[in-house]
């Protein structure tokens, strides 16, 4: 039985853990911005961990479920109410059929996971239900939901009770912070502007969304001399068009450094000087506007044992939720 | 030419066989990936060539960075040896220059252009020696373009003109990038080409718009059924400059879902290319037109 959207909050999609192997082609990965949130969630109300969930920014939608089923609301703190009565976070609770669940203001962070047991249950388009907008792709009709859609849900999973215990949820720090391996065209950068770029406090800029993150505030950095590559265009912050890491950092010229995210462009020609570590990913997605931000340079090992902290953080909530 | 390897993160690797865009730079980076695909090795995720560059995605849970280092490395000696040969297509593309809705845009983001008083294509003719915008279509419709990446969005291709140096065409990309391009814009952006496959943003000049899909994430159009991405790198385009007549003819083919590209298949030898580019490039375009 569907969920009917009564209104669709500000741009719900639906997500999944992403669409890989299609990247030289232009098709990103997509999927939960804050991926850890999205597998609590699922877990919580016992589907996969990498089953479609509804991943809403800023603001939640308003559903109306016409059958029994148990929801979880994970990463942003946006609490959910089911008719008016508030739930908790991070917790398993039961909607009834006729009864709507809804949201409370944003508190904190910016993307909240809904995860619903049996999991949204959209077509599966080059192996995943995660929408991406830009390519008209996948999730319902390719798009964020609007007023009017009914959702298919899957069947399985709900299990009552269980929460993930508050020393296992994370949310980014204040200043966040987001650690980067410098390299790719680091080289690019004057000896000063490599200094500045760590020393500065940027700010999230209002671009900031699936595809990237923008941030401003810090000092435009200044390039080392070069004659231009033939092909790659004049301004000192143009390469010939190339491919873009998830989590890279550019900045066109000089100014704004954009770190890439789940729905990111492919590749382009803007020189990238190093990439957010894969295991601060997650925290980009709960990063409202405004919010100042430290980058911190790290080593591989130290990118390495962050990862592996995380697969640990992972199994402790397994675990607690068992 | 001297390859240069940097980590992005710890879950990719970024090849650049080249600083400066060439064939040569572009048939090395496709042999290496193809080797890197062919050697399988476990924990890559993501292998994408790119115009002088590639980059590989892979799990460091399954393989050590360093580990996917070395093997790379590895490979780097064997496609070398490669040779410069492709079996390919060559596929014609309409394009309608100087249309209505690109030139609606950039009038809209002209605070944004080097040269707010004049069009793309009167810029672009302009910097490039061009005496008329005429002769400036007649150079860009007349060699034909080279597929050497595909990405930015989806399906979207980068192409390189197949003429020599001194004839290539150079343009900067837009001062700031706009946030609207048409649909099947056809733009230009350092020496590279492209069809934009989606509405979105955009850095590249706008020189005109085609009326053929070249992406279809429902794979309802006849060409577009077995995949929604038309192009891969290899794929070479020659653009046919036709009038509003002409285009509105063939929207009309796509809309009804009659529209076949023209196309064939041929074999590419850089070697012979370089031999005789203008004898070479007649050759390409015989071979599109014959039955």
């Amino acid at each position: 039985m569907p969920i009917k959207v009564l209104s669709p909050g500000l741009a719900t999609t639906v997500q999944d853990l992403g669409r890989p192997g299609y990247y030289h082609l232009g098709i990103p990965i997509s999927g939960g911005m804050d991926r850890l949130a999205l597998r609590a969630a699922n877990m919580l109300v016992g589907n996969d961990e990498g089953a479609a969930v509804l991943e809403a920014v800023f603001m939640g939608p308003e559903l109306e479920f016409t059958s029994d089923a148990m929801v979880a609301v994970t990463g942003a703190e946006l609490p959910p109410k089911v008719d008016s009565d508030v739930r908790e976070g991070w917790a398993a609770f039961e909607v009834k059929a006729g009864q709507t669940l809804s949201f409370e203001y944003l508190k904190s962070g910016a993307r909240a996971y809904i995860a619903i047991s049996g999991g949204v249950d959209v077509p599966v388009v080059l192996g995943s239900r995660s929408t991406y907008p830009l390519g008209a792709l996948g999730g319902h009709e390719g798009r964020p939901l609007q007023a009017g859609d009914e959702l298919p849900l899957g069947t399985g999973g709900g299990k009552a009770g269980t929460s993930v215990p508050e020393n296992l949820r994370r949310g980014p720090g204040m200043p966040a912070e987001l650690r980067v391996l410098t390299g790719i065209y680091w080289y690019r950068l004057t000896e000063e502007a490599q200094g500045n770029f760590f020393e500065d406090t940027w700010k999230v800029a209002p671009e900031a969304d699936r595809i990237a993150y923008r941030f401003r505030g810090g000092r435009k950095a200044s390039f080392v001399d070069r004659e231009p590559p033939f092909g790659a265009g004049s301004d000192p912050s143009n390469i010939v068009d190339g491919c873009y890491p998830y989590g890279s950092i550019q900045m066109p010229g000089g100014t704004e450094p954009i770190v890439l995210h789940r729905d990111a462009v492919s590749g382009g020609g803007y020189f990238m000087l190093g990439t957010v570590i894969s295991a601060d990913m997650d925290l980009i997605g709960q990063l409202q506007p405004h919010v100042p931000t430290k980058f911190t340079e790290v080593d591989m090992e130290t990118a390495l044992g962050a990862r592996h902290e995380r697969h640990a953080l992972l199994d402790n909530i397994r675990e607690a939720i068992g | 030419m001297k390859t240069r390897y940097s980590f992005g993160g710890d879950e990719h690797i970024f090849v650049e066989v080249d600083e400066e865009m060439s064939m040569e730079a572009f048939f090395r980076s496709l042999s290496m990936t193809n080797a890197v695909r062919e050697s399988k090795i476990r924990g890559v995720t993501e292998i994408c060539p790119a115009n002088a560059s590639y980059q590989i995605k892979f799990d460091p849970d399954l393989i050590s960075p360093d580990d996917m280092l070395a093997e790379l490395k590895r490979l780097e000696s064997s496609a070398e040896q490669a040779d410069s040969v492709l079996k390919t297509r060559i596929i014609e593309i309409p394009v309608l220059y100087n249309d209505p809705w690109t030139h609606e845009t950039l009038m809209r983001f002209r605070e944004r252009h080097q040269d707010p008083n004049s069009t793309d294509l009167e810029y672009a003719a302009r910097i490039n020696n061009f005496t008329s915008v005429d002769d400036f279509i007649a150079a860009h419709s007349g060699a034909p373009w080279f597929v050497s990446m595909v990405g930015f969005v989806a399906g979207l291709p980068f192409m390189y003109q197949l003429a020599d140096r001194q004839h290539q065409i150079e343009v900067p990309k837009y001062l700031s990038p706009r946030t609207d391009t048409p649909k099947l814009t056809v733009g230009y952006g350092g020496c590279f080409a492209c069809i934009y496959s989606v509405r979105g943003a955009g850095g590249y000049q706008m020189f005109g718009i085609t009326p053929m899909p070249i992406y279809d994430p429902n794979q309802e159009i006849s060409y577009l059924r077995d995949f929604m991405v038309f192009f891969k790198p290899g794929d070479i385009v020659k653009f046919k400059p036709v009038d509003r007549d002409a285009y509105d003819a063939a929207v009309e083919e796509v809309e009804a879902n009659r529209y076949a590209p023209l196309m064939r298949d041929v074999t590419f030898s850089l070697d012979d290319f370089e031999k005789d580019i203008d004898g070479y490039n007649k050759k390409l375009e015989e071979a599109l037109h014959a039955n």
